[in-house]
């Protein structure tokens, strides 16, 4: 199975995001992530969903979101025409013997410090699901005391907007 | 289901909007053609009960309660809505949906919040099943106390999310009217299915303004109408070619009002026509070219002319688990051109070679045109002599029959035969779900679309008596027929009291065998004849007794035990147009629905009897028939006990 990625114009309306959600579980399908926020333009949200299915099966998810009524368009994003980010937010296990370690690790990912604490750092980053995968394994080894990632947000490349020709 | 809330003074009424021509164009096209009102002052309520007026709303089904209570007053006093009390809120909604499938156009059902509104689940999770355009109207509680438990609250939008087309909250009594218009724009354009609105009940209480039309604002939602060129042509080339072509007719040719196309269609090309369940009078039974219904309970020579064809062009179907059986094996030579207004549908379960997506009426007007140019181009059209004589062949020696019941009863199959032949092709028919659904598909001959109205794909025991009070009231020239069974009119017949009290004239057959029939034959061929829990009592004990039943809710109540007795009190029933009339058949326990192919088994599986199995594998199936008597049909894969007891 492969992944999609999934960029949906909706309407700004309260429980879209449930409609969205329960199609996909009740024709059995699995979300890997989903980030919705706000777009350019006040009545539309933004929803990247990324899925892992097969070609046939993304069709059929695919007709399926679009036949509910808050839906406006629905865009695949491919990896190689366009731009993926997650947002890692990580608190790693950093005290004085090994401080200097992990902000090398931090500065060789072009991360960020965000908190600091005597006995753990803070450390935010974005990039793409691999690069977060290989910061992430590298700081394994000095603790993990928490994290959270954000969905996927995605955005083609070139100068063309899928919300200028959806909202006119 | 009300609260203690005081029936307040009528209010002293604002102009109404002018009534809607009697014979309404299509409601989706109304918002904008109406001639313009407002802005005037009214409540929520008022604003709820105009805009119904001018969207062309003639019928509601529905029961008043606390939180839907101020809609119900301005309802008093219109002249255009009727208002049909039920007795449960699943007969409002069945209503709606006989009403909708009668006559094409919007069906509209109402009932209070929290009890009210869940007990229309089951009818709207039917209507979208069966793609009927359904209005459902629900009160909810006050705006300020959503979300907290209150007394009749349930979350009605999120319980039904996954049953309708579109539901909507509305929050603002100054958008009841977009509401209304949307919820009929939505329910009857594209693929039809049922919208719900729920009202807040201070929302109706809510000073606001109505005009219209409103400006509807459905920016996600532009249905496909027109087919595309190409794919009209590639799918015309395919029938050009096709030596042994079947049109698989579904429901949506009904819908899209497109059975004089078919027609064309068919007579053009010579195909072999089946109609799916949802389908029957979509093309006249009496046609030489219909070979019957398709699917697990269809005609031997409707499944065995899909599994040997070299091309489907399926038009408005849905390649349904009953019509495909086991879907690895199903058409397995056959190309794939499919119609359908729903993109969702296309290659959903079979992969269509040629897919079109578009309305069922304007693809067969362009496909008539384009085989009518691949026919000139070709000099005529294919010959299908080679395939019609195997059909043919097929037809007369599988055609179908029923045995009388050994032990002398009343075979249900005659009695459905005879309610078709004295009430003739002009007649709507409903029914129920089980035997006496199949049996009414089988042996009463459809001629015309919206004679057969039944609960296809939810498959809703209890549909027939509700559905065939909505078609009655919809068409009060027609003759309804309401066949049902025992157990399913056990679920429903309440509603014999509305009929009775609104005067709502139908006719119901009551195919009482006693039994869950349908449970029964299953349990006869897959669980070794232990009959768990499908004795209903009706013939043993006799209670309920329907006669006395019918009577007692103010109808006209007959039974009938014996064939000599059938077609008088058949003609009994249709000499009386006053009241309803519910017959009381007492029929055999033992009668079984046949043809079948067990469910998840092939189509080429089919059996015409319990132990007669046509064979598919040889080119001639004819001469294949093997007849098996060790054979126990072989049970539902599911269930592993195709060895059952003997």
């Amino acid at each position: 199975m492969n992944r999609h990625t999934l960029s949906v114009l909706v309407e700004n309306k309260p429980g879209v995001l449930a409609r969205v959600a329960g199609l996909f579980s009740r024709r059995g399908f699995n979300i890997e992530s989903l980030a919705v926020g706000p777009t350019e333009v006040t009545e539309v949200s933004r929803m990247t969903i990324v899925v892992a299915v097969d070609e046939l099966p993304l069709e059929q998810v695919t007709k399926q979101l679009n036949k509910l009524i808050n839906v406006i368009k629905i865009v695949e994003l491919e990896p190689a025409i366009s731009v993926q980010r997650e947002l890692l937010l990580v608190k790693v296990r950093a005290d004085a013997t090994v401080r200097s370690q992990v902000l090398e690790t931090v500065q060789l990912f072009r991360a960020k410090v965000v908190d600091v604490a005597p006995e753990a750092l803070t450390v935010e980053a974005t990039g793409t699901t691999d690069k977060l995968t290989a910061l992430l394994r590298m700081l394994e080894p000095y603790g993990i005391r928490e994290m959270v990632k954000s969905g996927m947000v995605a955005v083609g490349r070139g100068p063309r907007s899928i919300t200028a020709a959806a909202v006119r | 289901m009300t609260t203690a809330t005081p029936r307040s003074a009528p209010v002293p009424g604002p102009p109404k909007p002018t009534p809607p021509p009697a014979r309404p164009v299509p409601q989706a096209s109304r918002a904008a053609g109406e001639p313009t009102t407002g802005p005037i002052s009214v409540t929520g309520a008022q604003s709820l009960v105009h805009s119904l007026e001018a969207v062309g709303c003639e019928a509601v089904f529905g029961i008043p309660g606390g939180t839907i209570l101020p809609a119900y007053d301005p309802l008093l006093d219109s002249t255009t809505v009727r208002h049909v009390l039920v007795r449960h809120e699943q007969g409002a909604g069945h209503a709606a949906t006989g009403y909708a499938q009668a006559t094409g156009k919007v069906g509209v059902c109402m009932a209070t919040s929290g009890p009210g509104a869940t007990n229309l689940v089951t009818p709207i999770a039917d209507a979208y099943m069966d793609s009927v355009p359904l209005v459902a109207i629900t009160g909810q509680q006050s705006r300020a106390l959503i979300g907290t438990d209150a007394f009749q609250e349930a979350d009605i939008t999120g319980i039904t999310l996954p049953i309708t087309k579109h539901n909507m909250l509305v929050t603002d009594p100054i958008d009841i009217p977009r509401a209304i218009a949307e919820a009929f724009h939505l329910a009857s354009t594209g693929r039809p299915g049922p919208v719900l609105v729920d009202i807040p009940k201070d929302v109706l209480q809510e000073q606001t303004t109505f005009s219209w039309p409103p400006e509807m604002k459905l920016p996600g939602y532009r249905p496909t109408t027109r087919p595309h060129g190409k794919q009209i042509r590639e799918a015309a080339r395919l029938i050009a070619a096709s030596r042994r072509p079947v049109l698989y007719v579904g429901g949506g040719v009904i819908k899209a009002a497109a059975d004089a196309e078919l027609r064309v269609l068919a007579e053009l090309t010579g195909a072999p026509v089946v109609t799916t369940l949802m389908a029957r009078g979509a093309f006249p039974d009496s046609h030489p070219q219909h070979v019957g219904m398709p699917g697990m309970h269809g005609t031997v020579t409707a499944v065995a002319a899909m599994q040997k064809a070299d091309l489907l062009v399926a038009l408005g179907a849905r390649f349904d688990d009953r019509v495909t059986g086991q879907l690895s094996t199903f058409a397995p030579d056959a190309a794939i051109v499919h119609a359908d207004i729903d993109p969702a549908e296309i290659s959903k379960n079979r992969r269509a070679d040629v897919p079109i997506v578009g309305d069922c009426k304007e693809v067969l007007v362009d496909l008539i045109d384009a085989v009518r140019n691949e026919q000139s181009e070709a000099g005529g059209r294919p010959d299908l002599s080679a395939w019609w004589r195997q059909l043919d062949g097929l037809r007369e020696t599988f055609p179908l029959g029923y045995d009388w019941p050994a032990d002398g009863m009343l075979s249900p199959e005659y009695v459905i035969e005879r309610i078709g032949a004295i009430a003739g092709p002009d007649a709507v028919y409903t029914a129920g779900v089980g035997q006496h659904q199949m049996w009414a598909a089988q042996f009463i001959r459809y001629e015309k679309p919206r004679s057969w109205i039944n609960s296809g794909g939810l498959g809703t025991m209890g549909f027939a008596v509700p559905a065939a009070m909505g078609a009655k009231l919809g068409l009060p020239d027609t003759t309804v027929w309401c066949i049902d069974g025992d157990g399913c009119f056990q679920m429903t017949n309440q509603e014999l009291a509305t009929c009775a009290i609104e005067n709502i004239p139908i006719k119901v057959a009551v195919i009482n065998n006693g039994n869950l029939g349908m449970v029964r034959q299953w349990q006869n061929l897959f669980y070794s004849q232990r009959y768990s829990n499908t004795d209903l009592g009706t013939h043993k004990h006799r209670i309920p007794d329907f006669k006395l039943l019918a009577e007692a809710m103010g109808c006209v109540g007959l039974r009938c035990e014996s064939r000599d007795k059938v077609d008088e009190v058949i003609n009994q029933a249709m000499a009386i147009n006053d009241r309803t009339v519910v017959i009381d058949f007492v029929v055999g326990a033992d009668a079984q629905v046949w043809p079948m192919v067990a469910a998840g088994k092939s189509n080429d599986e089919v059996k015409t009897a319990l132990g007669i199995r046509p064979l598919f594998d040889d080119d001639d199936a004819v001469t294949g028939l093997v007849i098996d008597h060790t054979d126990k049909l072989g049970g539902p894969s599911a269930h592993g006990n195709s060895e059952g007891e003997r």
